[in-house]
């Protein structure tokens, strides 16, 4: 996968798979600091700390479908070709916190690639569940609510065929302001 | 700048006119593990929904769902439609998506290039 986005979609559908009703995802990319870091927080069934211990090893998972689960691994290597690393804490019952550090200016870093591709499928994916987005960029932020929307909502889904055009406007507006472009 | 008091009036619009959905006929279902991603899974996700959007197609419900097994023939993507087979596409690229909602979902056609199972219950 060469888009940061893509781990991150798959990030957070870890802990939608673990069960969470509330997921945090936040991102920051700072020049000062040469940093981009991503950081996934749930409330989900969490892990004991021998699972923490083994799931960068494709061979843990707890998937029935298939006997190697790829996401975590996968995000563990790139992290760590980028003068970055993967942190994980968890606690069963109580949900998990998985960080993501890269150095912003490594050559081999991946591109952070489309975010608002990545958002827009993760709302469709999390109806029931409060899903809070915050992106910093250079000190400049971009934050999204998924109860906001729903509330402003009020029982329409996200894939409504309007909501969905609004919603497309409404992320490239917003990334484009953090990004420091004009806005329309 | 968009915000979400537009958001409020465009629903309260939608409400007015009585657009607003009243459960769907068809259930599109989009594979979401890993393995799906890794293929492109949101890109398919994502032309579906535009294609939807497009055609204001109002009574499709849309879903994600984990990895099912198939992995090599990720993305997948199921088609449900009450008294009909469950349809199961494989390797949806963004035009095959387009074309399963411009074909399946409108015209009742199913794009039998990329079944990869069908059932019946
Ligand atoms: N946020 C989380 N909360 C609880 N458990 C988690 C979380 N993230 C990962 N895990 C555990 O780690 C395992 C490995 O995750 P990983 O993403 O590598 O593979 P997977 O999700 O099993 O399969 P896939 O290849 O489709 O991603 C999961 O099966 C799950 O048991
Ligand atoms: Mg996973």
């Amino acid at each position: 996968m060469h888009e940061l986005a893509l781990h991150i979609l798959d990030m957070v559908q870890n802990c939608l798979d673990a069960g969470a009703s509330e997921v945090v995802l936040e991102i920051v990319e700072d020049q000062a600091d040469d940093v981009l870091l991503i950081r996934v927080s749930d409330n989900g069934r969490g892990m004991t700390a021998e699972q923490v211990a083994q799931v960068r090893s494709p061979f843990y998972t707890s998937r029935t479908t298939r006997r190697v689960g790829l996401g975590v691994p996968l995000i563990d290597m790139t992290t760590a070709q980028c003068g970055g690393h993967l942190k994980i804490e968890s606690r069963p019952g109580k949900g998990t916190v998985m960080e993501a550090c890269y150095r912003l200016s490594h050559i081999d870093r991946p591109p952070l690639g489309d975010m608002a591709g990545t958002l827009k499928t993760l709302l469709i994916g999390s109806q029931d569940v409060d899903f809070t987005y915050r992106h910093t960029v250079d000190g400049r932020q971009f934050a999204l609510s998924s109860r906001e929307l729903q509330e402003a909502l009020a029982g329409v889904p996200f894939y409504d065929p309007e909501v969905w055009e609004w919603l497309s406007g409404y992320l490239r507006e917003n990334f484009c302001r953090l990004y420091g472009g004009a806005t329309e | 700048m968009k915000s979400l008091e537009d958001l409020k009036k465009l629903r309260e619009k939608l409400q007015a006119g009585n657009a607003v959905r009243q459960g769907g006929s068809t259930q599109i279902i989009v594979g979401m593990g890993t393995c799906g991603i890794a293929a492109g899974a949101r890109e398919a996700l994502n032309a579906i929904m535009d294609e939807i959007a497009k055609r204001k197609l109002r009574d499709v419900v849309v879903r994600q769902t984990g990895c099912i097994g198939m992995c090599e023939k990720e993305p997948l993507v199921d088609v449900v439609r009450e008294g009909e087979a469950r349809i199961t596409y494989g390797h949806v690229t963004p035009e095959v998506a387009r074309k399963i909602v411009a074909e399946h979902v409108v015209n009742d056609r199913i794009v039998d290039e990329n079944v990869v199972a069908k059932l019946t219950d």
